[in-house]
């Protein structure tokens, strides 16, 4: 080491500039690939609303036109179950969720949330000739490991369900996160998520479903809680303290 | 209270950094031959990362998250929002960087006795990926500073119980009879997965 | 290309190799290893990552002041990492979901770190840069002989195609539970270790 370059102003010079230079390299790469970045993030969420909706087979590659052509989010408030004005796309659950003002403590549970958002975006579906042909609402609730979160599409009587899909979890490999396998997946059609007095009764049943259960599915071999977590997050959501008063809004009088 | 006690057992045992999330492992490894090596540098861990991943909780809601600073700059429309949160990673190790260097400094200067057994640790720390780890987990799971509190001695405490736990395997194995190949690296990696095999009991517990 | 380049290069891989030998770099080994196109990801990450990082560190080696070393190295890493991490956020949305705060982690990755302080402070930008590839490469496979393992016989498929079919999916193939988890790579790593050591009896550890 030669003293010349231990000099306090040298290195001063010297990390100013690695400085400048890292930084100028990391803003480039940043500001340059942001709109690239929020696209993808954009597509990663329509493709699992397109799937919830059972667009996905006719969209092919084309996501965005799609989901443009078809698909209507509207914000709606949990409590009243009315849809309000809102900016859906900027909406954030899980900011919503942790934040007091904007989310309450739900008095029972059941999926484990600890706080709801007051305010939810769901998704309305139209089939080719403008018709009202699913509804995909947002789902979160307990796993095994940490919080699931995914859709549910339902028939536009609200009971009928098209499809139930998680697009993001942490469960084991295997086991939970069989949820994402389509020959699980392919279970939910058809299955009602209510009973004759209208109380949430869709549920996983351990060691298979009975073959003319509308309520049960065939739970996950091996994974007991993430199929206990599945049950009580839909019967949370599709219950009083979900989107129960939206569902009977949306019995009484369609969507106004 | 009952919402950070759980948090606190949550990442002491379910998230444990070292069994559950693989963090740390390079020294959890490198320094797990004796425990009372292994309890100096697990106090340490504990120390750093009950600092770290706080100020690194307030630098990120204040400054870097989407939308931290327009207040600041008074932009309103939600287009212009700042968002600076791609400098989070150089800016996390350089806080880590910074605190260790003034924890080191304070501990030699006031308390001798602690550094003279924390000291050599210390240095080990900043590339330690279980602080990193944290602090990147603390953002991705959006904690409140007092949740980040608990989470940073909580973390630190698991990966403590962690490395203590292996060193104790290992002084015992010294008088196993282990196959050659096996002998060190390979035979602690071994333990290491049994451990974590273990640990993988306690996912579920519902706190 | 010459014999010193080859060894630089390729010495890694089996001779010297990071993780096997020098215990460098496990974290990320343990946690990606699930499929192969994330331990391919990752490996060619931590790659480019060592390989630039050693090329521009070792091209201002004379330069930097020694009271500042460490930080300096630490700012080109961070640098690169964070390059590393929008790339993969702008073109690879799903694998970086996947391999989440494991991508930030590889700053803190010893291997990085380690060649930056043990080789590109001392030699030439080129041969530096060579010996960048050549860790990037050992600790790649590593990388993907365990995933190889655990993808095949957890999840019956190579790079997400079908090789064995599973039961599931009305094949006759049992996926092995255990292989699925991510600790299982512990003894996968435990096990190519010992295979190693039976190969090159020099590298066995005496106690």
């Amino acid at each position: 080491m030669s003293s010349n370059k231990e000099t306090v102003g040298k290195t001063l010079g010297f990390v100013f500039v690695v400085c400048l230079v890292c930084a100028a390299l990391v803003s480039v790469s940043a500001i340059g690939l942001k709109p690239l970045q929020q696209a993808n993030k954009l597509l990663d969420k329509q493709t699992k609303i397109l799937e919830a909706s059972g667009l996905i087979e006719k969209a092919g590659s084309d996501i965005v036109g799609t989901y443009a052509k078809f698909v209507e989010a509207k914000m709606i408030e949990l409590e009243t179950g009315k849809i309000i004005d809102g900016d859906t796309d900027s909406f954030d659950e899980r900011a919503d969720s942790r934040d007091a003002s904007k989310s309450t403590k739900p008095e029972n549970d059941i999926a484990g949330l600890s706080r709801r958002a007051d305010r939810a975006v769901i998704y309305l579906v139209k089939d080719d000739q403008g018709q009202l042909d699913t509804i995909v609402l947002p789902i979160v609730g307990s796993g095994l490991w940490d919080l699931m979160y995914g859709f549910v599409g339902l028939a536009p009587d609200l009971n009928t369900v098209r499809s139930v899909v998680y697009s993001d979890l942490k469960e084991t490999p295997g086991l939970g996160a069989e949820v994402l396998n389509p020959k699980w997946k392919a279970l939910w059609p058809g299955k009602k998520m209510y009973n004759e007095q209208g109380e949430p009764a869709i549920q996983l049943v351990k060691g298979g479903a009975k073959q003319n259960d509308i309520n049960g599915v065939d739970a996950l071999s091996g994974a007991t809680l993430t199929s206990n977590g599945v049950t009580s997050t839909l019967r949370f959501w599709l219950g009083t303290e979900g989107y129960g008063p939206f569902v009977a809004n949306f019995k009484n009088g369609g969507l106004e | 209270m009952e919402h950070y006690l759980s948090i606190f057992i949550k990442t002491i045992f379910i998230e444990n950094m070292a069994l559950s999330f693989f963090l740390g492992m390079c020294t959890f490894l490198a320094v797990s031959k004796k425990v009372s090596t292994a309890i100096g540098l697990g106090v340490a861990v504990v120390v750093v990362l009950g600092l770290a991943v706080p100020a690194n909780q307030i630098i990120y809601q204040a400054i870097l998250a989407p939308g931290a600073l327009d207040g600041m700059m008074g932009i309103t429309d939600p287009a212009n929002s700042i968002d600076l949160s791609f400098l989070s990673f150089i800016t996390f190790i350089g806080v880590i960087a910074a605190l260790v260097q003034i924890l080191e400094m304070i501990l030699d200067k006031y308390f001798p006795a602690l550094y003279q057994a924390l000291g050599i640790f210390l240095p080990l720390i900043t590339v330690n990926c279980a602080i990193f780890g944290a602090v990147s987990f603390m953002v991705a799971k959006n904690l409140t500073l007092g949740e980040s509190v608990v989470y940073g001695i909580g973390s630190g405490v698991g990966w403590m119980l962690a490395i203590v736990l292996m060193a104790g395997l290992r002084e015992k194995m010294k008088y196993s009879d282990v196959p050659n190949g096996l002998k060190g690296l390979g035979i602690t990696f071994i333990t290491a997965g049994l451990m974590a095999f273990g640990f993988l009991s306690f996912g579920g517990i519902s706190l | 290309m010459s014999s010193d380049n080859k060894k630089v290069l390729f010495g890694p891989v089996v001779d010297n190799n990071p993780i096997a030998l020098q215990v460098l770099g496990v974290c990320s080994a343990l946690a990606v290893t699930s499929s192969m196109a994330n331990a391919l990801v990752m490996t060619i990450a931590v790659m480019l990552v060592t390989a630039f990082s050693n090329l521009f560190i070792s091209a201002i080696r004379n330069q930097i002041p020694s009271s500042v070393r460490i930080i300096v190295q630490m700012a080109i890493i961070a640098s690169l990492v964070i390059v590393v991490d929008q790339v993969l956020k702008a073109f690879s949305y799903q694998l970086s979901k996947e391999l989440s705060v494991y991508i930030g982690l590889i700053i803190t990755n010893c291997i990085v770190m380690g060649r930056a302080e043990a080789f590109a402070m001392k030699e030439k930008p080129g041969v530096s840069f060579l010996d960048g590839i050549g860790n990037g490469l050992g600790y790649g496979a590593v990388l993907l002989v365990v995933a190889f393992f655990r993808e095949l016989l957890g999840f019956g498929t190579l790079f997400g195609i079908e090789i064995l079919q599973l039961t599931q999916n009305g094949g006759w193939y049992q996926g092995n539970g255990l292989l699925v988890l991510p600790f299982s790579s512990f003894f996968i790593i435990g096990l190519t270790i010992w295979a190693i050591r039976q190969w090159k009896p020099e590298q066995v550890e005496e106690d």
